[in-house]
Parts: structure tokens; C-alpha cells; sequence
């Protein structure tokens, strides 16, 4: 209540302390000030996570003793390598996964886009709520768990079998690759129609008026209006659904017989031949950096 | 400032998934190890608890308080499944060793871990315990150092997976066989060969459960050795090149018939209990669980004419362990009557001494009769589980055969294309 006024002379008169001079000195010196205050996430960023990421890839260079199975620092080693490059099998896995990822990402694009737009442009905004929490709510139980049910179901004497009994067929069992792609699709399904949600929402209805003073009916507005501004919406979702795909291996082991990219990586890693783990797993790496780059062209990092 | 922007929300948007999607993920893979014991970190208590006493292990000293232990899931059981199985307590109060175990996924996991220098001691099968001794991972142990050795049947001592030219590397800790399992209501007649997972595999397509690893190429060499005895396979763990390849060839024809494989036991009593398949290669452990599942899955297991692989496993001390006495008294005490007992009953494998299989009436009557505990001439074309190795593991240079790694790859090509 009765401090006294803080004026020029009062400041003057406290002792000025090396916290305070430092204070004034990095105050004159905003760079700096902006550097230090980022020193520690961006260091824990390169030290913690890209530095794990850069030693558990060098494991890839050496050489591993191929009896007792430990890997020998710094002998250098292509082996590795030669492996992935002389055995076919290396390359059917790659192929195998990649195409299982581009068909549940087409899957996930198709089943999205009637969802979104009927989420942003025809249901009421009741209706649009109780959509979004429906989408969201599968987010919310464990990975695992919804597998498993999924395994439930597709297993012999299960609701798949039970269904196609009158028609006198019999359930897929667990072994065939289909069921990964099925699984898969339904699991990053939301991934999708999240971001095609909001690019449809985005949309102005002034341009759709437009289109249709212009003449074009519905269907030509949606295809020639429509679809290019939510394309990269689209292909948004798409980085998703394709490299949750690609780097999942525990669906295709629990649901299917099908061995991915994952599952060799998974399997060698644990002191089976961890540099051929560490070289398998550059093939994912680059495949993605590539999607990403194309992705970036198309404008899908404006839709996220 | 825009790119600035995205990056961001994608980065955000990043977290969010990681956040939702694989939360539990990534700690429970699919070849993970069955559940049943809680999985503790090594410590480094201090060694100030209550003394051991040298009743419990002949010329042992005292021990250091603690006892960091790789283990197959189920062999250290503390009472938390059934309380009737707990072991590893009544060993706590008698030795003031604080027992910690860590499961292993498999026998290169069990690998792995001990080259981490963490821990004390492992029960490791054949196919790891000739790594560890040649990687010099264990430590040689003087087996009069335990009382309850000498009870020991004589048929598990000095085996080649845990002695080298006379030097122990460990005490047993139980055996068993692979069997063959199969369904009663669609085999009417019990199958006495392998041929139901081989040749014969075409009248079950789709329905044959098969162990999903590397290992599993010695079951094609058993079968090899009864149907092509030209082929000249005596250890079916040590192939050269012709034999392997018709391993292979064999596994081929099976892989055409469309089998099940199976990584985890749970995963294949699930898939016999729905009826997805009808006959494979198993482990006495899921033949006791389905009998005794509610209600009961009609299946039996045999094992067949030609024989099997199956395990012998092995508790070994490691090289400049932190409590070695603790893990001597661990070693003693599995091979007590009363430990040996509830271990073998638990996981259903043959118990390893006489007085076990009497205690272990009380548990389970007839236990060791229906594992062949005693039985030599059962075990005699059982092939425990073992490393291949380039030089054979013999003596006579001229032969060379595929190693570990030819076998992982060979398993990789067969289940990847």
C-alpha cells in the first residue's frame, strides 16, 4: 500500500548484482538470449533421439561375430548389406509392404472421403458432433486390444465364420495376408478422415455458389471444385495411413501369416544380426523421406 | 514463418499419434515371452541381509543379498499365479538372496542379455549355452560344491551342451520333448510319425500349427533321418550343405500347405482351442493347458517313431558376476527336491532327480511317469536343442556344416516369400 515510487534514482540506489548485470547484458543481445533458451530441447533433440537414431543405424557398417552374435564396433562391414541385396527374399518382403501400404492407404481414402463430406457438409451440427466423437473414440482404446478383437473375430468359429455359415463358406482363418490389409485399414482409418474432415470443412461456400451460378451441376463442382482443393487434404491423411502401414509389424504377425518389413527388423534385432537389422531399416527411412518430399510438393503439410 | 508453422503442426500432430496409436505397442511384441512373472530390474542392493546358511549348499559361501536372474517366463514363480507354485520365496527367507528375473523372448535374447554384464546367473537351453561357454560368458562351476547334485539322474550329467572336455558349466534344471499334437475328434487313430505335418500335411491344409523359428529346421532333419537314411544325418542340429538343403526342401513342401506358425504359446492354444488347426508341434506345456482348459480341448500328445528335438536347460553362473554365491545357492536349491518339483510341474517337463518326482506326486500324481523322467530309453532320440556350428561340433576338420546364421536366414527366406 505505501511502497515507495519506483523512480530512476530508487533503482540506482540497489546494489546491482552479477545476476542483474547478466540479465542486462543478454537483455542487448536477443540472439543469443533466443539461442540458450533453445539449447536444451533442440540438444535433446539431436543428442537423444537423432544420436540413438545415428548409432543404432551405424550398427549397419559392422561387422557382427557370427557364433556368439556380438557386433564388433567399428569393423566395417558391408555384409550386411550383400545379404539384403543377394537373397530375393529381402526385396518380395519390401514389396509386399509397400504394396499392402499403398492398398490400405487407397482403402482408408475411399471409405474417408463419403465420411468427411457428409461429416462437413450435410449433417447438422448435432449430427457433425456426435460424428466426430465417433471417429475419435477407437483412438481411445489400446492398440493391442483392438487387434486382438480383430483376431477374435477372423479365428475359426469366429463372427466371420459364424456369418458366412448359411451361405454354406467358411472364414478366411488366420494365415491369409488379406486380413492385415483389412486390420490395418480399419486402425489408422480416423488418420484419414481427420485431415480430408477439415479440408472439406475448409472449403468456402462462396465457391461452391460460384461454381454453381457459373452452370456446372453438382457433380462437376465436386469433381472439378471439390476434389483439388481437398487433394492435398488427401494426401495429408495418406502420410499417415502409409507409414503407420510400413512400420507396423505386430498386425501382420497376430492377424496373418505375412511377414513385413517390421517383422525382419523385429526378429534380427534381438542379437539375431542386429547390423542386418540396422540395414533393413534404412529401406523404410528412405522410402518415407521420399513420401514426404512428394508429399510436400503436393501441399499436404498445409493441410495438417 | 509459414513452413515454420507447419512444421510445427506436423510435429504436433506427430506426438498426438505416437500419443494414441502404439501406446502399448511396442512392449508387448508378438514373439514376446509368456506372461506369469513380473519382470524387475537388476539391482545392486547391499549386502548387508541376513546370511545364508551352509546347509543349503555343501561348501557355498555366504551369500550377497541379491540375485539377478535371466530366466524362461514361469521358472521363478512366487506363489502370484497359483500360490501352491512359489518357489523363489522359501529361497529368499533361507538365503537373504532378493531374486529379480528378467524373462527372455528367446535363446538369442537370453544371449544378449547376459553379454550385458547385469546379471548373475540364466537357464539357458542348448542352443545358447554352447555360445555362452565358447563366447566365455560363463563361469566353469566344481559341482561338488552342491549337495543336491548327487541326486541328480545320471542321464543329465556332463552332456555335451553344458560340459567342455570334462569341465561342467552348469546344473540342469529340467527337460521335455516337442510333441506332436493333434486333435482327438479328427484323428480317430492316434498318429505315430510326423508325417501329419510333412508328407502327409495335404489332408490338413491350413491346419497345422508350426513353430515359428529358425530351431525348427532340426524337426525337418529328424524327420529326414527316418524317412531318408541315405542322407547320413546323425545330430540333426549339425547339417552340411546336401543335408540342409533337403531340410529345407521338405520345409518348402510343408510351407505349400499353408501351416500356422506360432511365436507364443497363448497364440497357439488359442488356435487349437478355436479349431484353426488340428495337429502340429508343441510343447508339453500347451498339451497340459488344453486338457485342462474349461472346457477341456480334445487334444493329445504323442511323440512319434522317429523322435524329436526337445531341451535340457541349464542354470549357468556368469563370467565376474556380481553375487555368485547367491547364484550358487539359486543353482542348489532348483535341484531340491521340493523346487524341482513345483519348476518342472509348472512348466511340464521331467523333473531331474528321484526325490523331485516324489515330491512331486503330492502336486501332480504321476508326473514324473507321464514326463519320462527316469525313462532314458525315451529321451534316447530326443535331440535337445543345440547350436549349429560350422566345424560340426566334432572333431574331424574335413566336415563343415551351416552355422546359426545360415539357419536364421534360410528360416527368413522360408517364411518371407
Amino acid at each position: 500500500m505505501s511502497a515507495p515510487p519506483i523512480t530512476p534514482e530508487s533503482m540506482d540506489a540497489r546494489p546491482r548484482s552479477a545476476r542483474r548485470r547478466a540479465g542486462s547484458w543478454l537483455h542487448q543481445r536477443p540472439k543469443l538470449r533466443l539461442r540458450a533458451l533453445l539449447a536444451a530441447p533442440v540438444g535433446w533433440l539431436a543428442i537423444a533421439y537423432l544420436g540413438s537414431l545415428f548409432i543404432l543405424l551405424l550398427n549397419a557398417f559392422w561387422a557382427q561375430d557370427s557364433f556368439t552374435g556380438r557386433v564388433e564396433p567399428f569393423n566395417w562391414s558391408l555384409e550386411a548389406f550383400q545379404t539384403i541385396l543377394t537373397n530375393p527374399v529381402y526385396s518380395v518382403i519390401a514389396i509386399r509392404t509397400v504394396t499392402v501400404a499403398v492398398l490400405v492407404t487407397i482403402t482408408d481414402a475411399l471409405l474417408a472421403i463419403p465420411i468427411a463430406y457428409y461429416m462437413a457438409r450435410v449433417a447438422s451440427p448435432r449430427m457433425r458432433g456426435l460424428l466426430v466423437v465417433a471417429v475419435l473414440i477407437p483412438l481411445w482404446a489400446a492398440y493391442l486390444v483392438k487387434v486382438y478383437s480383430w483376431r477374435i473375430i477372423l479365428q475359426g468359429n469366429g463372427l466371420v465364420d459364424v456369418a458366412l455359415a448359411p451361405f454354406g463358406l467358411e472364414g478366411p482363418g488366420l494365415s491369409e495376408i488379406a486380413n492385415s490389409w483389412l486390420v490395418l485399414s480399419y486402425l489408422w482409418l480416423p488418420y484419414m478422415i481427420l485431415p480430408v474432415y477439415a479440408g472439406f470443412e475448409r472449403i468456402p461456400h462462396s465457391v461452391l455458389e460460384a461454381s454453381a451460378d457459373l452452370g456446372a451441376r453438382s457433380l462437376t463442382t465436386f469433381r472439378r471444385i471439390v476434389m483439388p482443393l481437398v487433394f492435398p487434404a488427401l494426401v495429408a491423411g495418406s502420410i499417415f495411413t502409409f507409414s503407420l502401414t510400413l512400420g507396423d509389424y505386430i498386425t501382420p504377425d497376430l492377424v496373418s501369416d505375412a511377414k513385413f518389413i517390421g517383422n525382419v527388423i523385429y526378429d534380427n534385432s534381438a542379437n539375431v544380426n542386429l547390423p542386418l537389422a540396422a540395414a533393413y531399416s534404412l529401406l523404410p527411412i528412405g522410402i518415407m523421406v521420399a513420401y514426404l518430399l512428394v508429399a510436400r510438393r503436393l501441399g499436404a503439410f498445409e493441410s495438417l | 514463418m509459414r513452413t515454420r508453422r507447419i512444421w510445427g503442426s506436423i510435429g504436433a500432430t506427430a506426438l498426438i499419434i505416437a500419443a494414441c496409436s502404439s501406446g502399448g505397442a511396442p512392449t508387448t511384441a508378438p514373439t514376446g515371452a509368456p506372461t506369469g512373472t513380473p519382470t524387475s530390474a537388476p539391482s545392486d542392493a547391499p549386502s548387508d541381509a541376513p546370511t545364508a546358511t551352509a546347509s543349503t549348499g555343501g561348501g557355498i559361501g555366504e551369500g550377497e543379498g541379491t540375485l539377478n536372474l535371466v530366466i524362461w517366463a514361469g521358472y521363478a514363480e512366487r506363489g502370484a499365479t497359483d500360490p501352491a507354485f512359489d518357489w523363489v520365496t522359501p529361497f529368499e527367507a533361507e538365503t537373504g538372496c532378493t531374486v529379480n528375473t528378467t524373462d527372455m523372448t528367446d535363446s538369442n535374447n537370453g544371449v544378449s542379455l547376459i553379454q550385458s554384464g547385469n546379471y548373475d546367473g540364466i537357464s539357458a537351453s542348448g542352443d545358447a549355452t554352447t555360445r555362452l561357454i565358447q563366447g566365455g560368458y560363463v563361469e566353469a562351476i566344481d559341482t561338488s560344491e552342491f549337495s543336491n547334485y548327487a541326486n541328480v539322474f545320471e542321464g543329465l550329467k556332463d552332456l555335451p551342451h553344458n560340459t567342455v572336455d570334462g569341465v561342467n558349466y552348469g546344473v540342469p534344471h529340467g527337460r521335455g520333448p516337442n510333441l506332436l499334437m493333434y486333435n482327438t475328434e479328427t484323428f480317430t487313430e492316434a498318429p505315430t510319425t510326423w508325417d501329419a505335418v510333412w508328407e502327409g500335411g495335404s489332408d490338413h491344409v491350413g491346419e497345422i500349427s508350426i513353430y515359428d523359428s529358425s530351431i525348427y529346421i532340426a524337426d525337418a532333419a529328424v524327420h529326414l533321418m527316418a524317412t531318408q537314411p541315405d542322407l547320413g544325418i546323425t545330430d540333426p542340429y549339425q547339417l552340411n550343405q546336401e543335408q540342409f538343403d533337403a531340410a529345407i526342401e521338405l520345409l518348402e513342401q510343408q510351407a505349400a500347405n499353408d501351416p500356422l506358425y506360432w511365436s507364443s504359446y497363448t497364440d497357439q492354444i488359442a488356435s487349437y482351442a478355436a479349431g484353426d488347426v488340428v495337429v502340429g508341434t508343441t510343447w508339453p506345456l500347451q498339451v497340459q493347458l488344453l486338457q485342462g482348459n474349461d472346457p477341456p480341448v480334445p487334444v493329445e500328445g504323442v511323440k512319434p517313431d522317429e523322435g524329436t528335438t526337445g531341451w535340457s536347460d541349464t542354470w549357468m553362473l556368469a563370467k565376474d558376476a556380481d553375487h555368485p554365491n547367491c547364484m550358487k545357492l539359486w543353482m542348489n536349491h532348483m535341484m531340491s527336491p521340493e523346487a524341482n518339483s513345483q519348476a518342472t510341474v509348472w512348466f511340464g517337463e521331467a523333473a531331474t532327480s528321484p526325490e523331485a518326482c516324489e515330491a512331486a506326486e503330492a502336486l501332480s500324481p504321476g508326473h514324473c511317469d507321464a514326463q519320462h523322467a527316469d525313462d532314458e530309453t525315451y529321451w534316447e532320440n530326443i535331440y535337445y536343442w543345440s547350436t549349429p556350428q560350422e566345424d560340426c561340433a566334432d572333431d574331424d576338420a574335413a566336415t563343415t556344416c551351416k552355422t546359426q546364421d545360415d539357419w536364421v536366414q534360410a528360416w527368413t527366406t522360408l517364411r518371407g516369400s
